[in-house]
């Protein structure tokens, strides 16, 4: 097993137990409020959690908060952003080239990473942060609405890119929707959680 | 040149301003009438109080008494650091950081000026000790005070975005290095621009005293100027203490904001 979440309780929920391969899609859905951010929260130690998270076989605990969090990583639904400028966000890759062809592979103006964070709508910073996610090139990647913002059309630019993404890099990636047709499309099962655990959707 | 010794009519005359202020607030409904009449009898009981205790104090002069009473000056103003702040962090670590901050700006500053600067024997003369140590306190309180409460208020207000630097693998030095030097600029602000205004356009108070109490203005300065030193240097010290003991505590060491710290009932 690949990403292994096992028994994890926080608040006054769970145990929630599921396992996720290597370059495997889970798709997660669950009505508004139920946590499904929480349970990223929690599988990224951002909030105390009992149970324990494994990648690759090693304990959550066992690790450096800061190490796991950029191999366990999460984008939110809403994207925060604290430099000026939309590259400066970017450090590592600089303005490579390959992270300008990602913008354009998105649907994003090639200019972007020139812009000022103030410029940007909803979905470019929806986008963008995805893009800031990957730049620590993550194994396990949680991803909370990555489309909400977007247009029919961004949104299947998105599912694309992720897609590629996964076969060439081989995360383990989790994906929380509300939108049945598109879990179909991303994932090949579904999770459906619950207050007290998880189920498998049909 | 003797210093004019105030007589109780004096002051009642000054008291006299007092009350026709509060038949002012009444005229204009301002509803204030009340408590300035109330906090001006509370002042002069708590002035009158401090300066019998300072008699008492001088005239003994021993250390215990002198550590004594500057242990709860402290306490006093760790609790008005802990009171002045909208979302403060809970229990006793709370206190502690603000007495903790307290004691970095005023007391350590004001035991280091008297047996380093003033040099006076002894070096707890109380004399020198309590009023150095009252003005250091109570002219450090504000600027540890605000960069406490921005601290908490900004972390609070701009956790999405500390968070998501946590996300990025970042530490949590690095995710809320912006924020907690902005904290710091903020609370030693109010210092050094009462360093630019001073002489200028506000005649500090303690030099204004010891002016009406018939020292020359030239020593008068000198002191004052010497506290201004000490205030700054308190001020800067305790500010950036406060805010790492914050940071420690506001932060665990998985590296997760704790905003359950907070008490955010009464923001």
């Amino acid at each position: 097993m690949y990403l292994f979440v096992e028994h994890l309780t926080f608040l006054d929920k769970g145990p929630y137990s599921f396992a996720v391969e290597k370059g495997e899609c889970v798709g997660l859905t669950g009505r508004s409020g139920i946590g499904k951010t929480q349970l990223f929260r929690a599988i990224t130690d951002l909030i105390p959690a009992g149970g324990e998270v494994f990648l690759e076989g090693i304990a959550c605990s066992a690790c450096n908060p800061t190490q796991w969090r950029s191999k366990v990583t999460m984008v939110p639904a809403d994207s925060h952003w604290w430099h000026d400028k939309v590259g400066d966000h970017f450090v590592e890759f600089g303005q490579s080239p390959l992270l300008r062809d990602n913008c354009e592979l998105l649907g994003l103006d090639a200019a972007v990473l020139d812009w000022q964070v103030s410029r940007l709508s909803t979905g470019e910073r929806q986008r963008l942060a995805l893009l800031r996610a990957l730049q620590m090139t993550p194994a396990v990647l949680l991803l909370d609405e990555p489309s909400s913002g977007l247009d029919a059309y961004h949104t299947g630019l998105m599912e694309v890119f992720i897609e590629q993404y996964r076969r060439l890099n081989k995360p383990a990636i989790v994906w929380v929707s509300h939108d049945p047709e598109q879990l179909k499309r991303v994932s090949a099962r579904v999770l459906r959680m619950e207050q007290n655990g998880l189920y498998q959707s049909t | 040149m003797d210093v004019v010794s105030l007589s109780s009519v004096d002051l009642a005359i000054a008291a006299s301003l007092l009350v026709l202020l509060s038949l002012l607030s009444m005229l204009l409904s301002l509803g204030l009438e009340r408590k300035i009449l109330f906090f001006g009898g509370r002042m002069t009981a708590q002035l009158l109080v401090i300066g019998l205790v300072l008699r008492f104090l001088f005239a003994d002069g021993s250390l215990l008494l002198v550590l004594l009473m500057s242990t709860v000056m402290l306490l006093a103003a760790g609790r008005e650091v802990q009171a002045r702040q909208k979302r403060k962090i809970v229990g006793l670590s709370g206190y502690l950081i603000s007495i903790s901050a307290m004691f970095v700006s005023s007391f350590s500053v004001t035991v280091l000026a008297l047996l380093v600067i003033i040099r006076v024997e002894p070096w707890y003369t109380p004399q020198y000790a309590i009023p150095l140590l009252g003005m250091l306190l109570g002219n450090t309180m504000t600027g540890i005070a605000l960069a406490m409460d921005r601290m908490t208020d900004q972390l609070y207000g701009r956790r999405g975005e500390v968070e998501q630097r946590l996300l990025l693998g970042q530490t949590w030095q690095e995710a809320s290095r912006d924020i907690r030097s902005d904290c710091m600029r903020t609370g030693m602000m109010p210092i050094i621009n009462a360093m630019a205004a001073a002489g200028l356009v506000s005649l500090p108070g303690m030099m204004t005293g010891q002016i009406l109490g018939g020292t020359p203005p030239v020593e008068a300065v000198k002191y004052q100027i010497l506290i201004m030193f000490l205030i700054a240097a308190g001020t800067g010290f305790g500010v950036v203490s406060a805010i790492w003991m914050s940071g420690w505590r506001l932060f665990d060491e998985r590296h997760r904001l704790r905003l359950d710290v907070l008490d955010v009932e009464r923001a």
